[in-house]
């Protein structure tokens, strides 16, 4: 080829490939696994398996059975071996196989993953990202649907990223997994099936953004902010989409990092909207959303129209599958959030 | 009630793999047993002069090893500082001394100056001070997992770097340590997991700690060897681990290695041993001072005399003492440093508390 047909290729766009988020986080695990040959993927049923969820589907396949392999049934034993690997030069990427699960990790999780680096004085980095299929949604038995973003994101050494599509997940994955900090990735469970387009070309992220750091604006519009993250971003484009009928543009805010938060991109939206509305799966009481409104209130209290409204989930155990939609923030719970922050006058 | 370190043995470890033991476990010859002496004295006095220091109120707090030198001289000197791992726990003064770990930076976690200590653990193969019993020995099963991820033409050395994993009678109880252990053995991990069954998890006896009454005898059950010494006998502990060490590195699997020992003082400085036990307990606990019988072996066989000892205690007074010049000289840290080492790559958020503290703290 040319160098000339060489440099014509290079400027022309990606086609965009239809994959699922499943399918995106597949696929980008493979290629960290192919760039990277001191990454490890493991965790339980990761391997011949290929995941209950199918994520790491032919991986052990292509790559062996000593770069993804099964352990035992022990949460704590995944990552406190991911702290040894880690310690010993590889970039460990494990598998906790559901959000509730993560609990009997906790311990290794803050206790040693969190502060490795801080005890170690940065001579022990920890470059491990660890896969949480995260949240609700799916009708799951107990501990199968549990929002731990507030709980990781309150821990100090670790940083927390959710992504909305198959777009955000093969990008950020593979950002996160290239980062020398841990990471606690949360793939919403409930997206895991539907496709949409990705774009897989390096810093392309899509919805007018080129970085993979912070928060991205997925949808603009003026008259209010809705903040998510995780599977609440389509549920918030969702509830926008009917708000335009009525002559209501809602802008979304697809915060994706949860730790650290993008405070500039939250002051930046709400400064335009003076509205915020913050929706997710967990419970209310002490959830991230509390920390989103005091940093709004924080930067924008003097353009705010309103106090920033928190549409979540409620402080109750995540409920058997035949309740979860009264528990997670549906459309017209959304809404009403929406109605309280827009009919809201001073005084 | 007999001596702790007399309980009965234990040992279902395979004979050696010949070409490695060499290396390995090599039986010491008179110059290395005059040192094993000279590490017990230095570690014996530099403990009793850390528990001084905190009575002096040089030192918040200090967790005394007395008693427990001969396992953690006898367990330290089996390590190859080149290649094999060492996952402390917050008691293994002996085995960083052993190491040659710096022992102002090693003291430095007791002056509350840092939670890891100062000393480097990448140079000195000796994992940070680790305040969670049974924290870190999760670690060294993934560390030494790592190693035969590896493989062994990885280094130039034959055979595989092992990694010791320090915990007691108290942390068998933890989840983590069956967690490790199952692990470690289904993957064979070149790890070594070597107890100090010193009697006491603080003030819970073994016995109403460890069903069955020995971690050793667990091993079992997880197929894999073990080894239950006396722990107040350097030279067992010496050769116990390092027969250990080899089994390891030859790619053969984890060990147990449970060193008997009794932890003569309290658990820390600011525990009361009179409220649990008494002091005779603690004489016939205790059984024979492992220094006291390490000095008859040398004598016996004609490598030491008094002279010597006199000579090597009175250096180890005197290291001791430069010790305590380097701990009364050591500063606090710049408060900058809470934020610089949370991450590798910090954030936006701690940049900005960062700065925050540094512009409200007049001090700074």
């Amino acid at each position: 080829m040319s160098d000339t047909l060489e440099a014509v290729r290079e400027t022309l766009p990606m086609p965009l490939v239809q994959l699922s988020m499943q399918q995106a986080i597949n696929r980008a695990l493979g290629e960290i696994l192919d760039a990277d040959d001191r990454a490890l993927v493991f965790g339980e049923d990761v391997g011949v398996l290929g995941g209950v969820f199918r994520v790491t589907d032919g991986l052990q396949a292509r790559f062996g059975a000593h770069r993804v392999f099964d352990t035992p049934l022990a949460e704590s034993g995944i990552l406190g071996t991911a702290i040894g690997l880690a310690m010993a030069g590889f970039h460990p990427i494990p598998e906790v196989q559901f959000d509730g699960f993560a609990y009997p990790a906790v311990n290794q999780i803050i206790t040693q993953l969190a502060r490795m680096n801080y005890r170690s004085r940065g001579t022990l980095p920890m470059p491990v990202t660890l896969r949480v299929p995260s949240f609700g949604g799916i009708r799951a038995p107990e501990h199968h649907g549990e929002s731990l973003e507030s709980l990781f994101a309150h821990v100090p050494g670790l940083k927390v990223v959710s992504p909305s599509s198959p777009q955000q997940a093969y990008h950020l994955l593979k950002h996160a997994a290239s980062m020398p900090d841990p990471v606690i990735f949360m793939e919403p469970k409930a997206r895991y099936w539907n496709k949409a387009g990705v774009n897989l070309a390096d810093n392309v992220v899509g919805a007018g953004s080129a970085s993979l750091e912070g928060s991205v604006v997925v949808r603009p519009g003026k008259h209010a902010t809705l903040i998510a993250w995780g599977a609440m971003v389509s549920r918030c484009l969702q509830v926008a989409e009917l708000a335009a009928e009525d002559g209501i543009e809602l802008e979304v805010l697809d915060l994706r990092w949860l730790k650290p938060i993008d405070e500039a991109a939250l002051a930046a939206s709400v400064s335009r909207t003076r509205r915020a509305i913050v929706v997710h799966e967990g419970p209310h009481t002490a959830g991230l959303g509390a920390e989103v409104a005091a940093l709004v209130s924080q930067s924008c209290f003097d353009v705010l129209r309103a106090p920033v409204e928190r549409v979540t989930g409620f402080d109750v155990p995540y409920p058997s599958g035949d309740l979860e939609d009264e528990y997670i923030p549906n459309i017209d719970r959304i809404l009403f959030g929406v109605q309280r922050v827009l009919e809201y006058r001073r005084g | 009630m007999a001596p702790r370190a007399l309980a009965a043995t234990l040992d279902t470890l395979p004979p050696p793999v010949s070409q490695l033991l060499e290396a390995d476990a090599s039986a010491p010859d008179p110059a290395q047993l005059r040192d094993l002496y000279r590490m017990l004295s230095n570690v014996r006095q530099l403990d009793r002069d850390a528990v001084a220091w905190q009575r002096q109120g040089l030192i918040p707090g200090y967790a005394p090893m007395l008693g427990q030198e001969a396992a953690q001289v006898g367990a330290g000197a089996a390590v190859d500082k080149n290649r094999d791992f060492v996952f402390p726990t917050y008691r293994e003064m002996g085995v960083a001394y052993t190491l040659g770990v710096n022992m102002v930076e090693y003291m430095s976690t007791h002056k509350a100056i840092w939670h890891g200590g100062l000393y480097d653990p990448v140079a000195t193969h000796f994992a940070p001070f680790q305040a969670v019993v049974g924290g870190s020995v999760l670690h060294a099963v993934g560390w030494a997992h790592g190693q035969t991820l590896n493989g062994p033409g990885a280094s130039v050395y034959a055979g595989l770097g092992v990694g010791l994993a320090f915990l007691g009678d108290g942390a068998s109880s933890q989840g983590d340590v069956h967690e490790a252990m199952n692990f470690a053995a289904i993957v064979k991990a070149p790890v070594v997991f070597f107890v100090q069954n010193n009697g006491w998890a603080i003030s819970v006896p073994t016995e109403q700690q460890v069903a069955g009454g020995s971690v050793a005898a667990r091993a079992a059950g997880y197929g894999m060897p073990a080894v239950r010494v006396d722990g107040n006998d350097v030279l067992a502990v010496l050769a116990a681990t390092q027969r250990a060490v080899a089994h390891s590195r030859a790619g053969l699997g984890p060990v147990v290695v449970e060193a008997m020992t009794y932890r003569r003082g309290p658990h820390s400085t600011s525990d009361d041993p009179g409220r649990y036990r008494t002091l005779d307990d603690e004489k016939i606990g205790g059984g024979e001072d492992p220094l006291s019988r390490f000095r008859k072996v040398l004598s016996a066989r004609g490598v030491a005399d008094a002279a010597f000892f006199a000579g090597v205690d009175a250096e180890a007074q005197q290291h001791a003492d430069d010790i305590r010049d380097g701990v009364v000289a050591l500063c606090s840290r710049p408060g900058s440093e809470m934020f610089d080492f949370v991450f590798q790559e910090t954030t936006p958020t701690l940049g900005a508390q960062a700065r925050q503290w540094r512009e409200e703290s007049e001090h700074v």
